[in-house]
């Protein structure tokens, strides 16, 4: 206890840091005026906190649409015969009803399919995930007053904003929105006659998209700016935790990748509007034969996953660095083997963008190609399997304690490694031939790209949250969302594995067209309900935030979990400018928890004499 | 009225768990915050452990109970070559995740109960450990390396093509080195199947030439044509090469058998190609099938004196790639039979070529100027064959066809020679 009395003069109100980084912020005096107005401070914010927060909840009413979306066609495939006449108010025409049964309109659940994919891929976990915590913690670890430019940064969360507005308004289309899937493959994509909803919903589609890209490039390249220029004194880059690892190169990945994609989607919109012809050829839609000849629809595909491939790993990057951090400060441990976890993450980032072929195995490329992007895809199993193994050396002799936030990161290590591992089968392109486009493979990206990358962003909220509001989220709630959602998530997609390996295709409306996969029946009925439990686990998550925003436990120690970083330094509920006096300036690395003895030794106090001997002796 | 009582429900709803949390919160601030926290910090412990046993029963139990679904586990045995190897480096390929699957999540759970907080007790301090890290890096590697030589292996002799020296037939005669060349068109919504005839040579096409009738755009000058059927199922020999040629006329398709573990994607204006050899008929199918109880039920529950499952059994070919509203319903039946029933049926169906049924005699049709073409005479000489026998009392039932058509295996006298009698044409059809 003595050294836990010896870290308080570090941590208690009017702190007083060893060593401070003066940059005569204060002697503006603009902090205090900056955020009197009501629509500079949380419409038109600039200040990075308030930016994520925004980030965070238009990611979370995204993922409630998203999500509803999902269980419309889930009841289509668990319950064909049923009347979902009851929908009719809400979905309108695309509700048929004829003899008192509604059924769903087949282009519609096309629609659904692909809004949920594009929604939960780029809208919750991309901007929601990586928009929300780069944003909040970039600065407040580093020892940053904010984001390198502000405005920018106000910028990228309003264009994320327009996209959705834009997204959204394709909803009501009489032709309905975009249903050609989220990867948006041409002809489909590119042909109005070959689907209503690849008319208007396209354009509006490719236009979001847009400006989504905008945004993740004017955030991103704010983020790596802010982690190269705006470090505090004596945080070297080893010495970042490793959130903000992931959030940076996640940053570079999306600023390296994005633009293709962009220009990929150009490409369509010339297809659509110019009559040229760079994905289409020799085409013969709507009884009419096109004069484009010459293009390839697999050019398109190269470019889709110049960006599709990274952007897995955008998405689930953050959620890594989430997780690190969290498991362990909860374990009370340092994370093992910092700087493999460091190197891993490079590796990963490196390898994603020489591996995005593994998705057109079965798409008509020659062979031969196929043979070198299998041994990437597989060589990435190993900086993952690296990851893992570290994350479970964090837990071993750890002090563990088991609030929300470590649950989720516990949750998220076992469905990276049962998601991962399908992940070896898919790569290999003989067994790829079979699963290609199966619901193995949707069983295999929901959940390691999808639940895990939820419950990455479980643990970072529930983690993060006194940061965001000065208050706790309810521990309770928080344990039966978590104990619902992980028992629910492997419910819903451990079962599709099986449909993959009788293989039934994904994206399929109706099962019994089919004899080899109607006799799942049952199967699509217990995914169904397994998935309507486990959206009803998130509606206490849910009310569980926005009552904790006003009425949680109060925060009344500045570093409540006892973390090492700078974050649990500012203030409680910290103004603008985050530090009130100079900003603290780092000594020592992210993860000196058991160091000596002592419980945790945050990253502000200076290495003592002692110190310099205990790691004279433990140098290897 | 509905959605407000729906509406009612989400507030009440929102209520307890409002006042779960409330409650929680209280009850815990009268046994004393410390003490609150380390019994739920217990219960968790517990239910990791909970949880790791259940999760590991489900996943292994739910495989047991899904292997008589699974292709190649239980009765769907797998009927080519390349999707038996394809299964066997699945099975290896699932003996090392399955592994470091039971292993990590042992692992994980059980330190994590294992390791709970404990007054007093410090974390162990180990930030890395250089050997360690070696060997678990060195672990996965060496296992990826086999997995990837492995399956390249098995992916390079799938994915080859016919041998140069190969030839395409229309009949088989079991001579090494022949193999049937079929065509499948994906278009919005159906697979329209092209089988090359009697020459073994699919016609040129070209989408303007597209008609509701000419629904590939076959191209009349070609006289490779004349002989090309449209099917309504594929039928294909059992032990013969099958070289599948997909190609699209409008958006994306995949030709998808998911039995024979045939897949590819069907690209407008590219084709593909998919090689596979069927070594079990659907009749041999079914007769495996009829073994197991699960397969020996009605068809039809609503039935339950009609035909049994296993004799409905059939292949079929599906979609396997988004191209619209009805992708889920491009259904067609692939039907393997015995070369001589081949042989039977496609000399049987000869006739119904769509040049002779559609085209032949009518303006369009470039060979007008040919009284006869080979074919026509060929199909003349076998209906000949077949009225001779049929001035028997014996009335021409379809048996009567089978024994005309019966000899066949054998090559047919009349094909070594140029299919068709139009050689000035052929070059114009190139």
């Amino acid at each position: 206890m003595a050294d836990l009395k010896h870290n308080d003069e570090f941590l208690i109100e009017e702190v007083k840091f060893a060593d401070v980084m003066e940059d005569g912020f204060h002697d503006h005096h603009h902090g205090d005026k900056y955020q009197s107005n009501f629509i500079t401070h949380y419409i038109f914010s600039q200040d990075h906190k308030m930016i994520a927060k925004q980030f965070l909840i238009t990611g979370m009413f995204w993922g409630v649409i998203g999500g509803l979306m999902s269980l419309v066609f889930r009841l289509q495939l668990g319950f064909p015969e049923a009347s979902l006449a009851w929908l009719k108010p809400i979905l309108g025409k695309w509700i048929v009803v004829s003899d008192g049964v509604g059924t769903l309109d087949p282009q519609f659940y096309y629609a659904l399919v692909t809004m949920h994919g594009t929604i939960l891929v780029f809208f919750v976990l991309t901007a929601g995930l990586s928009g929300t915590f780069s944003n909040l913690l970039i600065p407040l670890q580093l020892g940053a007053r904010d984001m390198a430019s502000p405005l920018l940064n106000m910028l990228s969360y309003w264009f994320f904003f327009l996209a959705g507005a834009i997204m959204f308004a394709s909803l009501f289309l009489s032709t309905g929105p975009f249903s050609g899937g989220w990867t948006a493959y041409p002809p489909l994509s590119g042909l109005p006659q070959a689907s209503s909803g690849s008319g208007a919903g396209m354009t509006m589609w490719i236009l979001s998209l847009v400006f989504f890209v905008v945004s993740v490039l004017l955030g991103g390249i704010n983020y790596i700016t802010t982690v190269l220029n705006l470090r505090t004194k004596g945080m070297s880059l080893w010495r970042m935790p490793l959130t903000i690892w992931a959030f940076f190169i996640t940053a570079i990945l999306g600023l390296l990748s994005f633009p293709v994609l962009v220009s990929g989607l150009f490409l369509v919109m010339c297809d659509r509007e110019l009559g040229t012809s760079f994905f289409l050829n020799e085409i013969f839609v709507g009884g009419q034969a096109l004069e484009q000849v010459g293009g390839s629809p697999i050019l398109y595909q190269h470019l889709f996953w110049f960006l599709g491939h990274p952007e897995v790993y955008i998405i689930i990057l953050p959620a890594m660095g989430l997780v690190s951090e969290v498991l362990a400060v909860n374990s009370r441990k340092p994370i093992f083997g910092y700087q493999a976890m460091v190197l891993s993450i490079l590796a990963i980032a490196f390898l994603s963008f020489i591996v995005w072929a593994h998705h057109m195995f079965m798409a008509g490329v020659n062979p031969f190609i196929s043979n070198i992007f299998v041994i990437f895809t597989l060589i990435i199993a190993v900086p993952s399997a690296v990851k893992v193994f570290n994350w479970i050396a964090t837990l071993y002799g750890g002090n563990i304690r088991f609030n929300p936030g470590m649950l989720f990161a516990i949750g998220f290590v076992s469905l990276f490694i049962s998601g991962g591992l399908t992940g070896i089968f898919l790569g290999n392109s003989a067994i790829d031939i079979p699963m290609h486009d199966t619901y193995f493979v949707v069983a295999h990206f929901h959940i390691v790209m999808g639940v895990a990358a939820f419950f990455g962003m479980f643990a970072g909220v529930y983690h993060w949250f006194p940061k965001m509001y000065g208050r706790f989220m309810n521990d309770t709630l928080g344990k039966i969302h978590f104990w619902g959602t992980m028992i629910g998530a492997y419910a819903v997609f451990w079962p599709m594995h099986y449909l993959g390996m009788a293989g039934v295709p994904r994206r399929y409306y109706s099962f019994t067209t089919f004899d080899f996969s109607s006799q799942f029946a049952e199967t699509n009925q217990f995914i169904t309900i397994a998935a309507i439990i486990t959206f009803g686990f998130q509606i206490i998550f849910i009310v569980n935030f926005f009552y904790s925003i006003f009425y949680g436990k109060k925060q009344t120690t500045r570093n409540p979990y006892g973390a090492t970083t700078l974050e649990w330094t500012t203030p409680i509920n910290a103004g603008h400018g985050n530090w009130p006096g100079g900003i603290p300036a780092v000594h020592r690395g992210a993860y000196d928890y058991g160091k000596g003895g002592r419980e945790y030794i945050p990253q502000i106090e200076p290495v003592s004499d002692e110190e310099k001997l205990f790691d004279e002796e433990h140098a290897h | 009225m509905m959605y407000v009582v729906g509406t009612l429900i989400l507030v009440f709803i929102i209520v307890i768990v409002v006042q779960i949390g409330n409650i929680t919160e209280v009850a815990a601030r009268l046994r004393g915050e410390k003490q609150a926290e380390h019994d739920k910090n217990e219960f968790n412990a517990r239910m990791m452990i909970l949880f790791m046993v259940g999760f590991l029963v489900y996943s292994v139990a739910s495989a047991i109970y899904y292997a008589p679904y699974m292709l190649g586990y239980g009765p769907n045995i797998l009927p080519t070559q390349h999707a038996r190897d394809i299964m066997q480096l699945f099975n290896v390929t699932l003996f090392f995740t399955g592994i470091v699957f039971i292993l990590t999540q042992i692992m994980l759970f059980w330190f994590a109960y294992k390791y709970r907080a404990k007054e007093g007790r410090v974390a162990l301090y180990m930030p890395h450990d250089n050997k360690l890290e070696v060997v678990w890096t060195l672990i996965p590697a060496v296992v990826m390396a086999i997995l990837v030589v492995f399956g390249l292996m098995v992916w390079n002799d799938t994915m080859s093509d016919v041998s140069t020296e190969a030839e395409s037939v229309g009949l088989v005669t079991g001579k090494d080195n022949e193999y049937i060349e079929i065509e499948a068109t994906g278009m919005q919504f159906a697979w329209t199947l092209r089988h090359p005839g009697m020459d073994g040579k699919i016609g040129e096409k070209y989408y303007k030439a597209i008609t509701p009738t000419n629904q590939v755009g076959q191209v009349w000058d070609d006289p490779k044509n004349i002989d090309d059927i449209i099917l309504d199922e594929l039928v294909l020999p059992v032990n013969t090469t099958i070289r599948a040629r997909i190609t699209s006329r409008d958006v994306l398709h995949n030709f998808d058998i998911p039995h024979f573990f045939v897949k590819m994607d069907a690209v407008p204006g590219m084709p593909t190609y998919f090689k596979f050899t069927p070594d079990m008929t659907t009749e041999q199918y079914r007769e495996h099938l009829s073994q197991y109880p699960e397969w020996n039920v009605p068809a039809d529950p609503d039935e339950p004196d009609g035909p049994k499952r296993w004799e409905e059994f059939n292949f079929e070919l599906a979609c396997a790639e988004l191209c619209g509203k009805s992708h889920y319903s491009m259904r067609k039946i692939v039907r393997v039979v015995t070369a001589e029933e081949y042989n039977a049926w496609l000399l049987a169906n000869e006739e119904k070529s769509l040049y002779l049924t559609e085209i032949r005699g009518t303006e369009e049709d470039p060979f007008l100027d040919k009284a006869t073409l080979t074919i026509e005479k060929r199909i003349a000489d076998r209906k000949a064959a077949d009225q001779a026998p049929s001035d028997d009392p014996t009335p021409a039932t379809p048996e009567v066809e089978e024994d005309a058509a019966a000899p066949a295996p054998a090559p047919a006298p009349e094909t070594p020679e140029a299919p068709v009698d139009a050689p000035e044409q052929e070059e114009a059809g190139q």
